[in-house]
């Protein structure tokens, strides 16, 4: 695929390396330092990290300020970006925003309902949807306009991914899905996190059957288990996340104390297996507060250095 | 119709308490469709309301009528003669009646006495279930007659979201998810092949958002 845009991540990919990205959460206060370091301790394993935006809908630090901090620190951010909280005037002026600091990658989401979050009061705004929220962005970049028809100066210049969720229900629409995100204009796809190997395999087939990963980058999402709790609970509690039964014994047969090596293990071996796999263009390693494991496991899948390109 | 609910007695009670001569004044519509503000209604809360006053010590007036509509000019105007013998009006129609009372009678304070809620139908009594928002610009047509306005918890017009579970919502295992909804009935029609139809960007004008509407018929009016 040609490149389109100045993002390193899209430069990588194109490149044909595989690309390795993670994500930092903003904390609940002003605090610059929180994502710094978090940023610090996997700048050098990574080739891009995602800020997510009021994730869960708890209010935290914006997704674009902690962002514009990673790229004060040279980094390369992915500027998470929900519909549920502003309407097309905010999108667009917090895209131009991001440009403005030569931010180069977005994920567009529609983001979780304000119900889970601490203001389940609050209205939702979803004036637009996530695969709305992608055209808008294509929209400004490549003909230089805003929604309204007025002319850019100086479009944003951003590679523009979605999530991509091959477990959720209903299965039968998770291919024509991800091809309605293509045709909106998606260019990389970042998933949920994969322990169902086997039907994340099918749908990448039937996918690229459709000839549909020919026009956009899949990157695999995976997350360590830190105990088998988390495992159970990822299984039985987290909708939308499979977790196949031995895995969740391989945790539970594995001594609490080395429950989080065996985490890492797994993940290790995930990693190992997907990049035999046809479609798989790289790796989110999502290691939620658990941000220091991210080096030891990039370093051991074998992803280690990073590529670099200009 | 109009779905509403019962306030509950006690803000009614706070409502009313510096008033004398009250009258409860249902309507023959939706809300007594739904059970809410229907002439039924109008004689339970004027009973609950006699018995509170009356052992507060407390002479009140309490009289009760319905009219068959609130909406309407022609019915509104039924009880003028009568209007200068109440000092105050619980209306039990839905939010438009209340506020077409108060225009009509416009020194008498009119007070809710239902929370109006949402357009939608009785699935069986007793259960009253939302379908529309009316924004304004109907999109049935390209959701298998499913509308995501009103039933995605996050008017996605592109979905489902992430969080559709075993044909749920991710805000309640009760409600359904209005895509996987939308997805049966496309499939039911045949017409599956219309989900990977981008629904564009929805003009909102007509929603809430445009401000106050209106609908302007000029062949019906004289
Ligand atoms: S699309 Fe609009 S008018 Fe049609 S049912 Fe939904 S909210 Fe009502
Ligand atoms: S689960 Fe379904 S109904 Fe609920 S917000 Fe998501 S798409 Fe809408």
């Amino acid at each position: 695929m040609k490149v389109k845009t100045p993002s390193k991540l899209e430069k990588i990919l194109a490149a044909g390396h595989y690309a390795v990205t993670s994500e930092v959460g903003p904390p609940r206060g002003s605090d610059p330092e929180n994502i710094t370091k978090k940023a610090e301790m996997i700048k050098d394993y990574v080739d891009a990290i995602n800020v997510t935006d009021n994730q869960t809908s708890v209010t935290r630090m914006c997704s674009l300020a902690a962002c514009i901090r990673l790229k004060l620190m040279g980094l390369e951010p992915v500027l998470q970006m929900v519909t549920r909280d502003r309407n097309r005037i905010a999108l667009q002026s917090d895209i131009l925003g991001a440009a403005s600091y030569d931010i180069h990658n977005i994920l567009c989401l529609s983001g979780d309902h304000q119900s889970f979050g601490d203001c389940a009061q609050g209205q939702n705004v979803h004036d637009l949807d996530s695969m709305q929220l992608i055209q808008t962005v294509r929209h400004m970049r490549d003909e230089g306009k805003f929604l309204g028809g007025g002319d850019i100066s100086r479009p944003p210049e951003m590679f523009v991914g979605a999530a991509a969720n091959p477990f959720a229900d209903p299965f039968e629409i998770r291919v024509p899905r991800l091809a309605k995100k293509v045709a909106a204009g998606v260019e990389f796809i970042q998933t949920q996190c994969i322990y169902n190997m086997e039907k994340f395999e099918l749908w990448l087939k039937m996918a690229g059957d459709r000839g549909l990963l020919d026009n956009v980058y899949i990157l695999a999402g995976v997350t360590p288990f830190k105990s088998a709790g988390m495992a159970r609970y990822m299984k039985n509690r987290v909708p939308g996340i499979e977790v196949p039964d031995e895995l969740v014994k391989r945790m539970a047969d594995t001594p609490k104390e080395k429950q989080s090596e065996e985490g890492i293990n797994i993940c290790i071996e995930q990693i190992e297996h997907l990049k035999g796999v046809e479609g798989v263009h790289g790796f989110h390693v999502m290691a939620i507060e658990w941000e220091e494991m991210v080096p030891g496991i990039v370093e051991r899948s074998g992803l280690y250095p990073r590529p670099i390109v200009d | 119709m109009i779905v509403a609910d019962k306030k509950p007695i006690e803000e009614i009670i706070e409502e009313i308490k510096n008033h004398e001569k009250i009258l409860i004044l249902g309507c023959n519509e939706c809300v007594t469709v739904c059970e809410a503000g229907g002439k039924k209604e109008v004689g339970v809360l004027a009973s609950a309301l006699r018995m509170y006053f009356l052992n507060q010590g407390k002479q009140v007036k309490i009289d009760e009528i319905t009219l068959e509509r609130q909406c309407d000019h022609e019915y509104l105007e039924e009880i003028r003669d009568r209007m200068d013998q109440y000092d105050a009006v619980v209306s039990l129609a839905c939010g438009v009646g209340v506020q077409f009372m108060a225009e009509k009678y416009h020194s008498t304070p009119i007070y809710p006495g239902v929370n109006t809620c949402f357009l939608g139908v009785t699935e069986e009594r007793g259960l009253w279930t939302e379908r529309c928002q009316a924004c304004g610009h109907c999109i049935l047509a390209s959701t298998g007659g499913i509308c995501p306005v009103a039933r995605c918890a996050k008017r996605i017009l592109n979905g489902p979201c992430g969080g559709s579970t075993k044909g749920k919502c991710e805000i309640d295992k009760e409600i359904d998810c209005a895509w996987q909804l939308i997805i049966d009935r496309l499939k039911a029609l045949d017409r599956l092949d219309e989900y990977e139809e981008l629904c564009p960007l929805k003009d909102w004008s007509t929603d809430r958002a445009g401000g106050p509407r209106k609908v302007v018929r000029e062949d019906v009016q004289q």
